[in-house]
C-alpha cells in the first residue's frame, strides 16, 4: 500500500527522472504486443503489455494518473524479459524505462518491516559478499549431504512451506561443499596454443550454487585455446538489484567490477549466465551520468561476450564433437537473446554435435517465467508461463533441454518436475553438454 | 460519466471481471497508434458473445453512453480513441475462428481474431486471404473491417472490403442483423455488408464475419529496383501498370525511410540510393517469370541503377517485413511521427511524389515518403515533436496542402487509414456538402442517439480549404 504522500513523491520523481524522449519514442504501434508473454497469458490485457506499461509511465509523468496500486501491479507483473525490444521498430529501450520506474517506486515506498529486512538481507548483506554466498551454499550442501534433506522430506516438514518453495527445494542443484568452494583459481593457462587471453566473470550464484557450470565453462575456454584470468576482487553483477529497484547498490557493484577487470589486458570478459551478461553489458547505461565512470564503464562493456559466442569465434563447432543419440532442444535465455543479441551461437554449437538431433521448440524465444526472482514473487503467472513452455518442450519430444542461464535452468528443472518427466528428460546448461561432448569425442586442443 | 445504475446493469451482463473502470485500466485504452490523441474512457468492457454485446448496446442506448469498439488499437486516424468518453468495447473473449469452409472457400470468424493468425490458419489449408495491413501481426479482423484496411497486396488483390461476404452486426437499438452470405451472387436488398465495411464503428458493432478466400498462388517472386531519382522510380510504377502488368506488390521507399528501416532490420537494404521499389508477383511460375523479366526491363529503362531479385523466400520475407516496419522505424527519428495516406490515381503517382517534396520544402519540414505506390496510396510521414507547437503548425499546413493537391489530382484524403477524428475536418473537401449530408442521414437513421463511436468521421467544423498558389 502506498500513502498519498508517497504517491506524490513518486509522481514528482517520475517527472524528474523518467526519460521523456524515450517515453515519447513509443509511437504505440503495438508491434510489441504479440511478443509479450504477460500480455498473452493475461488474456490480452493491454495493461500487461509493454505499450500499456509505457503509456502508464508516461501518464504518471504527465500527471494524467497517480502511481496507484494498479500501476505498480502492472510494473510488477512485467517479467523484464525484454522480448519487446528487438521487435520495436522505433528502438524504444523499454528495459531502461522499467528499471527506472521500479527504482523510483521502491525508493519511495515504505515496505513493511519483514519485507524491508528481507530486502536488506538479500540485496545488501548476501549477494555482494562472496564468502557469505559460500557459507549459505555450504549450509545447503550440508543439508543435502548430511541426510538432513532425506529426513526433512520424509517427515513432511516441507509441507509447511508454500507450494512454490516446496517445489523449489526439489530442484536445487547438488551444490559444492564449503571446502570445494574455497580454492578457486585466479589464472588458468590455455590448453595447446593460446589464441585469446580472456577474463572470466564468475558471478555470485554461479561460483557457489552452480560451481560445476563455472568449472565446465573454464574447462571449455581452456580447450578452445583461451588463457583465463579470474580476478578475485570481482563481485555480484547487480542484476537482481537493478531489476528490483535497488539501482544505487547496482551502481556500487558495477564500479567494483569495473575496477576488478580494468588493466587485465584481455580480449574479452566472458560470461556464462545470460542474466548477468546482459546486466554487465549495460553498465555504460547504468553509469552514464557519472562522469568519473562513464568512459570506464564503456570500455568494460565492449569486452563482454557470452561463452557460446567466443566458442563459435574459435571454431569449437568444427572440432567433431559427438554424443550418444538424443533429441535436444534449446530454451533461449531472454537476456542473452534480447540484450546480448546472442541467439545463433548456442544453436550453431548444438547443431554441430554429431549424434544429437536438434529440434527447435515453438517460441523458444519466449520467456520461461523464471525471470530472476519473478517465479518466487509472481508464482501464479510464472507457472502459467512455464506450463505453456513445457507444452512446447513436450511437442519436440526432446530428452535434453539446454539453457544458457541459471534461472532458466532451474525453471526448466521445475517444469520437468511438474510434468512428471524427471525419469525421461533432463535440463542442462549448454556448457555442461558441450563438455560432455568434448569428453565423449576425445577432444584435443589445437597445438598450432 | 456512467451512472452507478448503468454500471450495475453492465456488470450484471458481463460479470465484474469483464468490467474495468479503474484509473489504470481506463488509461491503457485511452489511445491508439495515432499521435497526439488521448482521452480516457469511463470504463472498459469485454463481452463474451453477441447476446452480451446486444444487451450492452441496449443499456448504452438507454443511458446515452458512447461505445467505442476496439481491436488491438493499431489504427492511425484516432478512430478508436474514446474522445467522448463512454465505454471501450474489447473483443479479447470473442477471438475464435469459427469455421473454414473449403467447399465454399470462406472463413467465418469472431472480430477479435488477429489478422495474421487467420492468414496462417487458412494458408495451412492451401487457401489465401490477401488483405495484409502492415500491422497484421497485431491488428484484428474486426478492426480491419471497420477501417477497411488495405496492405501490401492491395494492388492486385484489393482491400478488406473485397473479401467480406457476410456480417453479423449489433445495431444501436440492440437488434442483431445478418447481412450477405456465402454467396457469389446476392441482390436481395441494399448491400449493407459494404456499408458496414469501413464504417469505423459509427453504425453498429460487428460481432461476426464471413470472409472470402481464394486458392494460394503457386509461386511468388520478389525484387528490389534501386534508383538515384525519386520521380524515375515513381514513373516506373505508372509505366509497369500501363504495360498491363499488375504485380502483387509495388512498394516505394525513399532514402530517409530506407535509412531508418535498415537501422532497425539490418538486412542490407541499400541506403546510398534515393529510392527503391519493392516489387512482387505471384501466380503460375511461367507468368511470374515473364512479368518479373518485363518489369525489370521497364525499371532499367527508367534509369534504375540496379534490379536485384531475392534469392530465397527468407530473403523476400525479410524485405516485406522490413517494409512493414517503415512507419514505426521512422518514429526513431523524432519523438512524434505524423503520417498520412493521401491517395491518387496510379497515373498521377510521379506528380504526387514531386509535389510532396516541394511542399515539404515550402514549409521547411522533413517529410519521408513510402507507401503502396502501385495503388497510388502514399504515406508521406513527418518526424516532428509535439512539444514544438510552431513546427507542428507548419506540419499541419503542409499536410493540408498535400490533401488539397491529392484531391486536385483526382485522389482522396485517405486511402486506407480511415477518417476517424484526424481527417474528419477534411472529409468535406472530398465529399462535398451534399455527400456529407447523405452520409449523415444514414448515420442518423441507424444511430439516432449518436452512441456509436461519436465524434468520428463527421467533424464539428470543416477546415477551410487551402488555396494552392503556384
Amino acid at each position: 500500500m502506498t500513502t498519498t504522500k508517497e504517491r506524490n513523491v513518486i509522481q514528482q520523481q517520475f517527472k524528474e527522472r523518467m526519460n521523456e524522449d524515450e517515453l515519447m519514442n513509443c509511437m504505440r504501434c503495438g508491434f510489441c504486443l504479440p511478443t509479450c508473454p504477460t500480455y498473452i497469458e493475461s488474456g490480452f490485457q493491454e495493461a500487461h503489455s509493454p505499450r500499456g506499461r509505457i503509456a502508464l509511465m508516461k501518464a504518471v509523468v504527465d500527471g494524467l494518473i497517480e502511481p496507484d496500486e494498479d500501476v505498480e501491479r502492472t510494473l510488477n507483473m512485467c517479467l523484464g524479459c525484454r522480448a519487446c525490444e528487438p521487435v520495436c521498430p522505433s528502438g524504444v529501450n523499454y528495459g531502461h524505462l522499467l528499471e527506472e520506474a521500479r527504482d523510483i517506486i521502491q525508493k519511495n515506498k515504505k515496505h513493511s518491516l519483514p519485507v524491508r529486512l528481507l530486502r536488506k538481507a538479500v540485496f545488501e548483506e548476501l549477494f555482494p559478499h562472496p564468502h557469505r554466498m559460500r557459507t549459505i551454499t555450504g549450509l545447503i550442501s550440508f543439508y543435502q549431504r548430511s541426510g538432513l534433506q532425506r529426513v526433512v522430506r520424509n517427515t513432511g516438514l516441507l509441507n509447511l512451506l508454500p507450494a512454490q518453495l516446496k517445489e523449489m527445494e526439489k530442484i536445487l542443484p547438488k551444490v559444492p561443499t564449503l571446502k570445494e568452494m574455497k580454492h578457486r583459481p585466479n589464472h588458468l593457462p590455455a590448453q595447446g596454443k593460446t589464441k585469446r587471453r580472456v577474463a572470466f566473470f564468475s558471478g555470485c550464484l554461479m561460483d557457489t550454487m552452480f560451481m560445476e557450470t563455472n568449472d565446465a565453462t573454464m574447462k571449455l575456454l581452456q580447450l578452445a585455446g583461451c588463457e583465463i584470468v579470474i580476478p578475485p576482487q570481482q563481485t555480484c553483477c547487480g542484476a537482481l538489484h537493478g531489476h528490483s529497484g535497488e539501482k544505487n547498490q547496482a551502481k556500487e557493484l558495477a564500479k567494483r567490477n569495473i575496477e576488478a577487470f580494468e588493466g587485465l589486458n584481455v580480449d574479452y570478459i566472458i560470461t556464462n549466465a545470460g542474466g548477468c551478461g546482459a546486466f554487465l553489458i549495460e553498465y555504460d547505461h547504468l553509469l552514464k551520468d557519472d562522469p568519473d565512470w562513464a568512459a570506464r564503464a564503456k570500455a568494460f562493456t565492449e569486452k563482454i561476450k557470452d561463452i557460446s559466442a567466443i566458442l563459435v569465434e574459435l571454431d569449437f563447432h568444427k572440432k567433431g564433437l559427438k554424443l550418444p543419440s538424443q533429441v535436444v532442444t534449446y530454451q533461449d535465455s531472454c537476456h542473452l537473446r534480447n540484450v546480448m543479441k546472442t541467439a545463433s551461437a548456442p544453436r550453431i554449437l548444438l547443431q554441430s554435435i554429431e549424434g544429437i538431433e536438434f529440434r527447435e521448440m515453438k517460441e523458444a524465444d519466449r520467456c520461461c517465467g523464471s525471470a530472476g526472482i519473478y517465479n518466487i514473487v509472481e508464482p501464479e503467472m510464472s507457472m502459467q508461463i512455464l506450463d505453456y513452455k513445457m507444452e512446447q518442450v513436450k511437442e519436440t519430444k526432446a530428452t535434453t533441454i539446454v539453457t544458457a542461464n541459471p534461472g532458466c535452468l532451474l525453471q526448466m528443472k521445475l517444469g520437468i518436475e511438474r510434468e512428471g518427466l524427471s525419469d525421461r528428460v533432463r535440463a542442462v546448461h549448454i556448457v555442461e553438454l558441450l563438455l560432455e561432448a568434448a569428453d565423449a569425442s576425445g577432444f584435443t586442443a589445437d597445438q598450432q | 460519466m456512467i451512472s452507478n445504475e448503468a454500471k450495475q446493469k453492465l456488470i450484471s451482463i458481463v460479470g465484474i471481471e469483464n468490467y474495468d473502470d479503474s484509473k489504470a485500466g481506463r488509461l491503457v485504452y485511452s489511445y491508439d497508434a495515432t499521435p497526439q490523441f488521448q482521452s480516457l474512457p469511463d470504463a472498459v468492457i469485454a463481452p463474451r458473445n453477441t447476446k452480451e454485446v446486444s444487451e450492452i448496446v441496449k443499456i448504452c442506448n438507454e443511458y446515452r453512453i458512447p461505445i467505442v469498439p476496439r481491436g488491438s488499437g493499431t489504427n492511425l486516424c484516432a478512430g478508436t480513441c474514446p474522445t467522448e468518453g463512454g465505454i471501450v468495447l474489447i473483443f479479447k473473449h470473442m477471438n475464435k475462428i469459427l469455421e473454414i469452409d473449403e467447399e465454399n472457400l470462406t472463413v467465418t470468424v469472431q472480430p477479435g481474431v488477429v489478422t495474421l493468425d487467420l492468414i496462417k490458419a487458412v494458408e495451412a489449408k492451401g487457401l489465401f486471404y490477401p488483405p495484409d495491413p502492415s500491422s497484421m501481426k497485431i491488428s484484428t479482423i474486426g478492426g480491419n473491417i471497420n477501417e477497411n484496411s488495405g496492405g501490401l497486396r492491395g494492388l492486385k488483390y484489393g482491400v478488406t472490403r473485397d473479401y467480406v461476404m457476410a456480417l453479423e452486426v449489433v445495431l444501436a437499438n440492440g437488434d442483431v442483423i445478418r447481412t450477405g452470405g456465402k454467396l457469389a451472387k446476392d441482390v436481395a436488398g441494399y448491400d449493407l455488408t459494404r456499408l458496414f465495411v469501413g464504417s469505423e464503428g459509427t453504425l453498429g458493432i460487428i460481432t461476426e464475419a464471413t470472409l472470402k478466400l481464394i486458392p494460394m498462388p503457386e509461386t511468388k517472386k520478389t525484387m528490389l529496383a534501386l534508383y538515384q531519382d525519386l520521380e524515375a522510380a515513381a514513373r516506373s510504377v505508372s509505366k509497369i501498370i500501363a504495360n498491363k502488368i499488375i504485380p502483387t506488390t509495388l512498394e516505394f521507399l525513399d532514402q530517409p525511410t530506407l535509412e531508418v528501416v535498415e537501422a532497425y532490420a539490418q538486412i542490407g537494404l541499400p541506403t546510398d540510393v534515393k529510392a527503391v521499389l519493392l516489387i512482387e508477383q505471384d501466380g503460375p511460375s511461367e507468368v511470374v517469370e515473364r512479368d518479373m523479366k518485363k518489369m525489370a526491363e521497364i525499371c532499367k529503362e527508367e534509369q534504375a541503377v540496379s534490379v536485384q531479385v531475392a534469392q530465397s523466400e527468407a530473403e523476400a520475407d525479410a524485405l516485406r517485413t522490413a517494409r512493414r516496419s517503415a512507419l514505426s522505424a521512422l518514429a526513431r527519428l523524432k519523438p512524434t511521427t505524423i503520417l498520412e495516406d493521401a491517395t491518387v490515381p496510379r497515373s498521377e503517382i510521379a506528380k504526387m511524389v514531386k509535389v510532396i517534396n516541394e511542399i515539404a520544402e515550402k514549409y521547411n519540414v522533413k517529410i519521408c515518403t513510402f507507401g503502396h505506390a502501385g495503388d497510388g496510396n502514399l504515406h508521406p510521414t513527418c518526424p516532428t515533436d509535439a512539444r514544438d507547437r510552431e513546427e507542428i503548425e507548419r506540419v499541419e499546413k503542409a499536410f493540408e496542402e498535400i490533401f488539397a493537391k491529392a484531391i486536385e489530382l483526382g485522389g482522396t484524403i485517405t486511402g486506407e487509414h480511415g477518417v476517424g477524428v484526424m481527417k474528419a475536418p477534411y472529409l468535406e473537401w472530398k465529399l462535398g456538402r451534399e455527400g456529407i449530408a447523405a452520409m449523415k442521414a444514414i448515420k442518423n437513421a441507424l444511430d439516432p442517439n449518436n452512441i456509436m463511436n461519436p465524434g468520428k468521421v463527421f467533424a464539428k467544423s470543416t477546415r477551410k480549404r487551402v488555396v494552392i498558389t503556384r
